[in-house]
Formats: C-alpha cells, structure tokens, sequence
C-alpha cells in the first residue's frame, strides 16, 4: 500500500471535519474522493499533503507516517497558486529549487515537463498572460517537475470551462499512464470523477467519512465514454450514494442558518 | 496581370493612412493634454496686463520667466536647487533604509505588529509638520534638523505599504510552498519578498512627493539655502518675480521626481498588470 488513512479524524474549534477515516491506496492507482461540500475533502488532502496536522489516527506514505510537508508528495490547488512575478518556466523551476536541484538542470527539466503537459513555447510567458487551463498545466507540470511519488490535486479543473476540464482530464490521463504515479484526486463532479477513477470513495457529509470506496473498471475504449452505458450506471451508483449526503448537508445548513 | 498591383499598393497605402492617423492621434493627444496649462499660462500672462489684479503681487507669467532665467544664469538657483535636493535625497535615502526591514519584521512577525501598531497609528496620524518645531528645538536649525524630518515624513508612506505589502501576500502562495516543504527563510525570500515588492514601491513613490512637499516648509524655517529658503526670502525682500520662479521650479522639480519614480515602479512590477 502506497497510502494509508488509519481512523483519521480532525477536528476545528470544536467542529469535527473528518471522523475516524480508513483508506488506502495502492501504488500507482488513481483514486478519486467524492463528496458533498463542506465534507472535509480539502481537509483529506491538507492532511495528507502535512500541511495540517490530525487530531486523531495517522496518515502513512510508504509505510512512514506524515510528520510535514515533503516533496515526495506534489499539490496541486484549484486556484493554480502561481507565483504570477516569474514565467511558466520560472514557476515549474521553483519546485526544482525547493528540492535543490542544480541550476543548469532546472531549466532543462523545466523546459522537459512544460513540453510534457503540452505547454511547449509557452515557457516564457507570465500566469497573466494565461489562460485558466494554461495555469493548470503549469502548475501540474511544476507538481511533477521535482518527481514526487503521489499527485495530490485538489479539485483541480472546478474552475475551468466544460470544454478545457474534458482536455485537461484525458491529458492528465495520459500523463499519469505515461509517469505511473500515485494520484489523489478530490472533485465534487460524479462524472469527472467516473471518469478518471480507477476507484472512487465517497464521503459522507459532517463529520467525513468513508462511506464507501466503488471500483470501476476501465469502460470500454469508446471515442465517447461518458455516452456508453457502463459509464451511465457507475455514475448513477455514485450519484445515490452521494444523494443522500449532499441532502443531510442541506437539511443542516438550512437548520444551522436559522438558528 | 494588372490585378496583382492592386494588392501590393492597396497595404501601403493602408499602413501610410494608419501611422498617418497614429501621428494624428499622438498629437491630438498632446494637444488635450496641453490645454489646461497653456490656458493657465495665458491667464497669468493676460490677467495681470489687464490690470485684473494688481501685477505687483502676480506679476505677468513673461517677467516670471526673465526673473527665473536671470536666477538661473547667475548659479543662484542651481545653488539652492543643490541644497535643497542634497536634504531630499539623505532624507528618503534614510527613510527607505529603515522603513523596509522594519515594515518586514512588522508585516512578518504577529508579536512585533501586535506592540508597534498602537504606537505606529499614534504617529502616523500626527502631522509631520507639527512635529517639526520639536526637531528644530532638539536638532537646531541647521542640516540635521530638516534630513530629520523628511526621513520622518518620507518613513511612514514606506513603513506602511511595507507592512501591508507583507501581510496581504495571497495565503494560496504560501500554502503552496509550504506545500513543497520551503523553510521560512526560503519562503520569506523567494514568496513574501517579491509578492510584497510593488505595495512597497507604492510606498516609496508616496514618499517622493513628500520628501519635496516636506522639505519646502522645512527650509522655510530658518534655512540660509535651498529653494523653500529662495521663495521665503524673495517675499519678505518684495522680489516677487524671483519668489514665483522658485516655486515654478518646485513644481518642476516635484513633476520630474514623480515622473522617475513612476517609471521606476512600472520596471519592477511588470507582472502586475491586472
């Protein structure tokens, strides 16, 4: 097992994010966390990726546990979080730099994984001069750039257009069949999440759980897989189980806002 | 085989219209820029000539100029101008030197903002030129006195920007380095440092305009050089044309200043566009 969640909990001031969390995944997968909103899946992965700390259990990588951040571990956030004051290249060699990597080689590297997450000749451009996908390649290409072992991505595509998530989501595909890491991905998105998954967890609404982990198997090579029945019905089996969550948190917003 | 003429010329024509019409809107542009002051000029030469206000206290915009030529060909006003930028440059040379690392350690550290800041907003909100009685009375009259309160003057803009260029840097940015285990000096220099960079050039611009604003009221008290000094004298000895010609070379001066610093600041936060 590359990863393991061992009865994980976390809690805020009081509030109980994550409640006795049991996952693993195995190396080289890619697994997909499900859930409604406010269910502690950030907080999932700001644990896994040390940058919070829990309350309660123990997260493992490679059978050590998480103590900090590392750089066997690569994050990638939703909002790009690029350092808008240096290039494409600038930002996939800051990565580099953390990791110590001698300047010559940075640059080469760099230039190698901007090829890689199709961003050739676009190196010396700023994030303003980018467009939102753009910045996603960047920032994966700076994620994997200093090669950690697991891909951790935090709702990555939720603030593209429909039309740029679909390419970036094959492209991520292929990357990661072609460099074989580890990925955790977390998405609100049924689909997206059908769709990238070799197994998806759904979480449970306040206090987070695993409520359970659905395997999919590779659908069939179809030009459009999400058309193909077999996609239909594991999106349906992801969709009832979410259904029910995605209701309770509602009904406890709603409740907690009138009080 | 004419038709392959056509459209050879029809692009160069094109492109003569366009930098026509470039060269048209540049000085068009010019031209509405221009209006205000030329118009300003005009009245200050016209109003005193038609006896509109009496020419002794604003004399015609022309004498102004003869005044200001004669000061000028006489090393007169090269002489004050020196002294006067000489107490400008030390002051916010000084200011720019303390406020920054003291903005960084403010803006960087909780503890050391949570007991400054009261203290900060007292000072900030006293005026620099009430203070500057007690530099007078402290530091005397000469040089020392008037650096003093320009450095005073030009360290709060500075201080300020600095300590807010810090604070506001985006908590993504540091997240994501943190995230790539950066320790904090790396991430002080290599995320904070250059995220803060433009607020604080925001900072120094501010403080530009004042070391000149600051610096005239300074030299007006008991200063023997310097172009606040120039403006003081010329109106208690009634040279009145001489005392305008100091202040247009005030301006000038506060124009220019303002100018470079603008440009300085555009160099170092390219990135900023939006």
């Amino acid at each position: 097992m590359k990863i393991v969640f061992d009865n994980v909990g976390k809690q805020f001031r009081g509030v109980t994010a994550l409640d006795g969390v049991d996952l693993s995944v195995r190396d080289g997968e890619f697994l997909v966390i499900v859930g409604p909103s406010g269910c502690g899946k950030s907080t999932l992965l700001d644990l896994l990726g040390g940058l919070a700390e829990p309350t309660s259990g123990r997260i493992l990588v490679d059978g050590k546990e998480v103590t900090g951040p590392g750089l066997d571990r690569g994050v990638v956030f939703q909002q790009y979080a690029l350092l808008p004051w240096r290039t494409a290249q600038g930002n996939v060699e800051f990565g580099l730099e953390a990791k110590h990597v001698p300047r010559r080689e940075r640059a080469a590297r760099a230039r190698e994984y901007l090829d890689l997450v199709g961003l050739a000749g676009f190196h010396d451009r700023y994030p303003h001069e980018l467009s939102g996908g753009m910045k996603q390649r960047v920032a994966i290409a700076r994620s994997l750039a200093f090669d950690p072992d697991v891909l951790l991505m935090d709702e990555p595509f939720a603030a593209l257009d429909a039309q740029t998530r679909d390419g970036l989501q094959d492209e991520l595909l292929r990357i990661w069949e072609k460099t074989g890491k580890t990925v955790v991905f977390i998405t609100h998105g049924i689909e997206e999440a059908v769709y990238l998954g070799q197994r998806v967890a759904v979480m449970t609404s306040r206090p987070g759980r695993i409520k359970q982990v659905v395997d999919v198997p590779i659908l069939s090579q179809s030009e459009d897989v999400r058309s193909d029945p077999q996609f239909a019905h594991y999106r349906h089996e992801i969709w009832t189980l979410l259904r029910d969550e995605v209701n309770r948190a509602r009904s406890e917003e709603l409740e907690a806002n009138r009080v | 085989m004419s038709s392959p003429a056509v459209p050879v010329t029809a692009p160069v024509a094109i492109t003569i219209r366009s930098s026509g019409r470039r060269y048209a809107r540049f000085f068009g542009n010019v031209a509405t820029r221009s209006v205000a002051i030329v118009a300003l000029a005009l009245i200050w030469e016209i109003v005193p000539r038609l006896g509109l206000v009496d020419a002794t206290f604003l004399p015609p915009l022309s004498e102004v100029l003869v005044a200001w030529w004669d000061l000028a060909r006489s090393g007169e006003l090269w002489e004050h101008t020196q002294a006067s930028l000489t107490r400008s440059l030390v002051g916010f040379a000084l200011a720019i030197v303390v406020s920054i690392p003291l903005g960084l350690l403010i803006g960087w550290y909780k503890p050391v903002a949570n007991l400054l800041t009261p203290l900060l907003e007292v000072f900030r909100n006293t005026a620099a030129l009430a203070i500057l009685p007690v530099f007078v009375l402290i530091l005397g009259l000469g040089e020392t006195s008037k650096i003093a309160i320009i450095l005073y003057a030009c360290a709060w803009p500075i201080l300020l920007n600095t300590v807010s260029g810090v604070r506001t840097v985006d908590p993504l940015l540091i997240k994501s380095a943190r995230s790539l285990g950066l320790g904090p000096v790396s991430l002080f220099q290599k995320v904070v440092l250059p995220a803060a960079v433009p607020t604080i050039f925001t900072g120094i611009r501010l403080a530009g305009a004042y070391s000149i604003l600051i610096l005239i009221a300074a030299e007006m008290v008991g200063a023997k050089a310097g172009l606040g000094y120039l403006i003081n004298y010329a109106q208690y000895n009634f040279a009145v044309p001489d005392m305008y010609a100091g202040i247009i070379t005030i301006s000038g001066i506060g124009l220019i200043v303002n100018q470079l610093l603008i440009l300085t600041e555009r160099r170092f936060s390219t990135w900023r566009t939006n």
